[in-house]
Order: structure tokens, then C-alpha cells, then sequence
């Protein structure tokens, strides 16, 4: 049974007010120019994705081989062209479009838009009025799949508006990993990418979220991601932007409900040409015995602009603990690093918030360690750098070394 | 014998202050040489001035390394030429292992097995995966500082007090590491050299070194047969041995 009339017309009308409302952060992006509706054709298999997709794809991470994944979400542009789990987890884990799951089950108005409000900005507005799917993955009670899900969300068109509304549930004392890409087919698209992401991590759960973003030097992206952790719950974020973007704001939440709930972030981002990127962590500490660990590393290159922010915001009247860390290198004289720590506790008085924040360039004492050992200037910066984002990401190890060390290559010269 | 290392009349200024104040020295290829000296006295300075680190300043004088002058040589340039040093306070190096830079240093020059073998005996192998030097204490710094050079195989290695922090039950792991650095194990290879630093001389016991030094008041002084210096030091104190002279 569908999702009811009543809510839905309700979240519409909420929507509709804010249309116009700009973002609180970030700059403003005039929707209207990205007003294409391109419809995809179903795929048999990921080698059926075009070259350019498939290639794309690989970039943000994604197994066309489906080997060590146990399933696979594909969207292109505005359609769903490709869903599938792999046969060993058939009964224990779900995955379908976000559009299916509503008309399929009513209970989803329990977690559609109950954490991010629908009413935020234009973005989110944007994402229900003008939505274009997203996926629904659901793990069922108890199931811990050992490989990751993988979801691909391609924009392969011009002047589109990807509006994808995700919601991943894990069910109590469930586990499950995500591996999320974000891409374009072209590298000279124009259009924006807003993603709704809502996640609910249910008593003893586990989430292993890793999001790859892999943009081009006219896209703008808006995502909007909240997660709900209940007691005893666990959510791991991982995020990384390799590539160049026009302008990149989110600043992901997670909700620690639950007594001894735990979230952690660990944030990479790459600044690259005239890039804006305002990417931000927020632990919001409401359960006792809450822990929070937020760890961020930004390099600025060329003429990039990065905001790193981090909240952490403690609300227990009993204990918790959290702490965030967050570093900085600057490559180039053009670039520039913001670095925002931010600790509020909120009646929180057992509370025991830290932080550390820095930006400054590579330490020439190792440098020089390394170039005794034989080492070039170039290749210890080099690996020292890759030393410096290397924050032990499951799964995609091989794929980040290959592409962090990409993009060093490219632009630790200038440091030099 | 064929000299390795030669150095002339060597100035060296930290930060705006005078370190050494005239070192003159010369060691021939197999040749090891024992350092001594105070706290202070300028022993890490010196061998860090001989590999080449920015820091520390050479306002006269010069270095001569198998036959080439590198006064003015990087510190890349100075180990591609065959020098080596274990640090005595080497820097972390957050996120980067220490099985990445023994892989890079290696560069195709010996095999994984080759390595991983080399770490089981200096009991390293559990610390190949941890980030370099990160958490280390003082022995498994010496430890990790010995096997890269192993892996770097340098013809003029500078070790500075490679027993401080070590325990006794690791002393002898780090006396057989440099020998082996040495290629003592080996008949066939015996031209390495070596200035060993030592603050208690305990590692004489392991290692035989040709000839001592004391470094004192920015000079090298007391040259001759290790053992003896050491008693002499031991029976007179630094000062003592700098007034003989
Ligand atoms: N970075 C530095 N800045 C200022 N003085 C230094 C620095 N490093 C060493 N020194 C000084 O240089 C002298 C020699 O130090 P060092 O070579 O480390 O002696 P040793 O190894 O014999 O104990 C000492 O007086 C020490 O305090
Ligand atoms: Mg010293």
C-alpha cells in the first residue's frame, strides 16, 4: 500500500513555500537554468552502461564486475536503469527506487522526510517537487551482508537537475555497507546534483556508508544527508572528492537517539581549479553514553576554495564523548582552507567535547627523513600527502591510493 | 686502503650557533668508527651534517664521499651516492606505514619475502602495518630505523646511539642488524663503513669498530682503538680525556 495522500500533500505544501528560500550556507544556484528531463533505458548488466558511464562509474568506486558487491543500484540521469542483488543475499536485504518503495509500503512515511526537513531550502524543496527517485535499501533484522551495496547515480545529460531521494534502513541488530558513487558521464556537464539522503540505523544496527563523489568543473551539487542512530547503533561516514566541482555545500548530521549510539565521519576533499567546496560533519549527541569521532583532511590546490566544518553537539544529561579533527595543506598561493570547529553542549554538563583544527604545509622534517632514505623531494611529498588523506577506508583501498596519488601527481608541484 | 669519506676543517652553525669548530677526519672503505662524546657535544650534528640536512650549516670546510665533493649536495643526492643514517630522533609520519616506505625504498631491489624476513628478526614484523614511527617506543625506533637502512643498503652508514632505549633482550637483535648493515655476515662483502655513535659504548660489545673518537668542544679528539677510549672515558670522564690529549 502507498504511502498516505494526506502526508504527501502535506510535505507538497511545506515544499512549495520555500522554493525560492536560499541555503544558509553556500553559494546560490539559480535552478531554473537546469530544467532538462532525460530518460534512460534499462541495462541487462553494468557492461551495459556506455563506455563513458562505465568508466565514470569506475572512477566513483563502482564494481562493474558486481563481484565483491552484494547488489547494485544504477541511475542515469532521470531513470533507474538497472537494480539487482546478488543471488547469496536474496531474503536479506531489498533494494529498489525510493519512487517504487513509496507506492509499496506505507509505513515509509515513518522515515520519508522525518530527518531532513522537507522545508530546509530550495534544494530540498527542489528534491520533492521535481523529484527523479533515488534508492530504498533495506536490510532486514539480524542480516550482515559481508559485501557492500553499490549504488551508481550518473548524470550523463546537459542542464539536468538529478533530484534523488535516498533512504537506507538497517534494521535491528543488522548490518550494512553502502558504497554510494556520484558521477558525471561527461566531464563538461553542466547541471546540479541534489541528493536526499535518509538513513535509520534501528537498535544494535550497523552503517557503513562510503560516498565517492566524482564531479567536473560545471556542476554544482546539494546534498542533504541526515542518519538516526537508536541505541546501541553504529554509523560510519566516509566521504571523498577527488575531482574538481563548481560548487559542493552539505554538511551531513547524524543523530545519536539512542544510549551508547556512535557515529563517525572521516571526510577527504581535494581542492581542485576554482572549485567551492563547504563540506561540514555534525554529531548531534542526544543518547547517553554517546560517542562521535569526526575526522576531516582538506588540501587546497590551484584556485579552490574549502570550507571544512565540523559541529559536535552534545544534549545528554549523561555521559558522552566525542572529538574532531580536522587538518588542512594549502598547494597553491591562490587556494584557501576555512577551517570551522565547532562544540556546543547544550545542558550537556558530563559532556567531554574536543577538538583539534589545523592547517599548515607538510612538515620538510619528514621530507628530508625520506629523501635520506633515497627517497626524491617529489616522491616523499608525494607519499607523505597520500599518508596525509589515507584514513583506512574499507573496501575501496586499492581505488583511493590509485586516485589520491592521481591527483597528487598532478598538482604537489606547486608545493614544492 | 682506499678512503670513503673525508672531511676538511668542517664548521657547522645551528640556528646561529657554533657547533663544531674544525673537524678533520677520514674513513677508508670497511672501516668502522666509533663516536663518543658529552651530551651536547655536537655527535648528531656531525652526522647529520655529513648527510646533508638543511639545518645544519657548513660554514667552512669540506665533505669528501668517495672521492667526490658534497659539500653542497642535497640530502636526496648525498644517500643516491651511498650514504644511509639511522636517526637517533627520527619524525613520525602519520598515515604513511612503515611497509609503504620499505617498499619504496626497496624499489625492486629485494623481494617482499626478503623484507618481511629482515622484520621478523628485528621482531618488526607486527609494526609493518602501523604508521612509521607513530606510537613507536625508543628500541622499535632503532629497531625500524635499521631495517630501512637494511633495505637502503647504503656503503657509509651513520647510526646514532643505536642502544639508547633498547632493552637487553633486543641489544643483541640491534648489534646483529648492524652487522649485518656491515655485511660482517659476509666474507665477500666488506667494504661498508660506518660511524657508529654511542653514548655508553655498550654496543662494542657486538660490533667490531676499527678506530674512536671523542667529539668534544666541537673537535675530534683522543683518535685511536675504541676499547681503550672507552676505559679512559670511563676512569676520567670526557674532561679528563680532552686534558691528556
Ligand atoms: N635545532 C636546534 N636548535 C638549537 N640548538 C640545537 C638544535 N639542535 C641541536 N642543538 C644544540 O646543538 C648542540 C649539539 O647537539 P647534538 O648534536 O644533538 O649533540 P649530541 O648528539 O652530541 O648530544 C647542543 O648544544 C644542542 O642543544
Ligand atoms: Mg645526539
Amino acid at each position: 500500500m502507498s504511502i498516505s495522500k494526506i502526508y504527501l500533500s502535506d510535505i507538497r505544501v511545506r515544499a512549495e513555500r520555500v522554493k525560492d528560500k536560499k541555503a544558509a550556507i553556500g553559494p546560490d544556484i539559480d535552478l531554473s537554468r537546469y530544467s532538462e528531463h532525460i530518460e534512460r533505458g534499462r541495462i541487462e548488466n553494468l557492461e551495459g552502461l556506455s563506455r563513458q558511464a562505465k568508466e565514470a562509474a569506475v572512477m566513483a568506486g563502482i564494481d562493474v564486475k558486481e563481484e565483491v558487491r552484494s547488489g547494485s543500484y544504477i541511475q542515469v540521469d532521470h531513470s533507474v536503469v538497472y537494480e539487482r542483488i546478488n543471488k547469496a543475499y536474496e531474503g536479506k536485504l531489498e533494494i529498489m527506487s525510493t519512487t517504487e518503495a513509496l507506492s509499496k509500503y506505507d509505513w515509509l512515511e515513518e522515515y520519508y522526510w522525518r530527518v531532513i526537513p522537507v522545508d530546509q531550502d530550495k534544494y530540498t524543496a527542489q528534491a520533492e517537487l521535481n523529484m527523479t527517485h533515488g534508492y530504498f535499501i533495506r536490510v532486514f533484522p539480524h542480516q550482515k551482508p559481508e559485501y557492500p551495496v553499490q549504488a551508481c547515480l550518473l548524470v550523463a545529460g546537459n542542464y539536468i537537475s538529478q533530484n534523488v531521494h535516498n533512504i537506507i534502513i538497517v534494521e535491528e541488530g543488522a548490518e550494512l555497507q553502502v558504497i554510494t558513487g556520484c558521477t558525471l558521464a561527461k566531464r563538461d556537464a553542466e547541471g546540479v546534483h541534489i541528493g536526499i539522503s535518509e538513513f535509520f540505523v534501528k537498535k544494535g544496527g550497523k552503517l557503513f556508508f562510503t560516498m565517492i563523489h566524482s564531479w567536473a568543473d560545471n556542476f554544482h551539487v546539494r546534498p542533504r544527508t541526515g542518519a538516526i542512530v537508536e541505541e546501541d547503533g553504529a554509523f560510519f561516514s566516509n566521504y571523498v572528492l577527488l575531482k574538481p566541482v563548481k560548487s559542493l555545500q552539505m554538511f551531513p548530521a547524524a543523530y545519536l537517539k539512542g544510549d551508547r549510539s556512535s557515529a563517525k565521519f572521516n571526510t577527504i576533499l581535494y581542492g581542485l581549479k576554482d572549485s567551492y567546496i563547504d563540506v561540514g560533519s555534525r554529531i548531534v549527541l542526544e543518547g547517553e553514553d554517546t560517542r562521535g569521532e569526526s575526522t576531516a583532511r582538506a588540501i587546497a590546490a590551484d584556485e579552490s576554495v574549502i570550507y571544512s566544518r565540523g559541529d559536535l553537539i552534545a544534549k545528554t544529561r549523561g555521559y558522552c564523548l566525542a572529538h574532531l579533527d580536522c587538518r588542512g595543506i594549502l598547494f597553491s598561493n591562490k587556494a584557501k582552507i576555512y577551517a570551522i570547529p565547532q562544540l556546543v553542549s547544550d545542558g550537556a554538563i558530563k559532556a567531554e567535547l574536543s577538538h583539534e583544527a589545523s592547517i599548515g604545509p607538510i612538515a620538510e622534517e619528514q621530507v628530508e627523513y625520506l629523501m635520506s632514505r633515497g627517497i626524491s623531494r617529489e616522491d616523499a611529498v608525494s607519499v607523505i600527502t597520500s599518508g596525509f588523506l589515507n584514513l583506512d577506508i574499507p573496501f575501496i583501498p586499492e581505488f583511493l591510493d590509485r586516485n589520491i596519488k592521481e591527483v597528487i601527481k598532478a598538482t604537489a608541484k606547486e608545493a614544492l | 686502503m682506499q678512503e670513503m669519506l673525508r672531511v676538511e676543517d668542517l664548521w657547522v652553525s645551528v640556528d646561529e650557533r657554533q657547533i663544531l669548530k674544525g673537524v678533520n677526519l677520514s674513513i677508508n672503505y670497511g672501516e668502522v668508527l666509533v663516536l663518543f662524546g658529552p651530551n651536547g657535544a655536537g655527535k648528531t650534528s656531525f652526522i647529520m651534517t655529513l648527510m646533508g640536512f638543511p639545518k645544519y650549516v657548513v660554514e667552512q670546510g669540506r665533505i669528501y664521499f668517495k672521492g667526490e665533493d658534497i659539500t653542497n649536495k642535497d640530502v636526496y643526492e648525498r644517500a643516491q651516492l651511498g650514504m644511509g643514517v639511522s636517526f637517533q630522533r627520527p619524525p613520525t609520519v602519520r598515515g604513511v606505514t612503515l611497509r609503504k616506505i620499505i617498499e619504496i625504498i626497496s624499489d625492486g631491489r629485494i623481494n617482499k619475502e626478503g623484507f618481511v624476513e629482515y622484520a621478523e628478526r628485528l621482531n618488526l614484523s607486527g609494526h609493518l602495518d602501523r604508521g612509521l614511527n607513530d606510537g613507536f617506543s625508543g628500541g622499535e625506533i632503532k629497531r625500524s630505523e635499521l631495517l630501512q637502512l637494511m633495505v637502503q643498503r647504503p656503503d657509509m652508514v651513520l647510526i646514532d646511539e643505536p642502544e639508547s632505549g633498547v632493552d637487553l633482550e633486543n641489544i643483541t637483535l640491534v648489534g646483529e642488524a648492524i652487522n649485518m648493515l656491515l655485511g660482517k655476515d659476509k666474507v665477500k662483502d666488506p667494504k661498508r663503513s660506518a660511524i657508529i655513535i654511542t653514548h655508553t659504548g655498550y654496543i662494542l660489545d657486538y660490533v667490531n669498530a676499527d678506530k674512536g673518537y671523542i667529539i668534544f668542544e666541537g673537535k675530534l679528539i683522543c683518535g685511536g682503538d675504541p676499547r681503550d677510549i672507552l676505559s679512559e672515558i670511563k676512569r676520567h670522564g670526557y674532561r679528563g680525556c680532552a686534558e691528556c690529549r
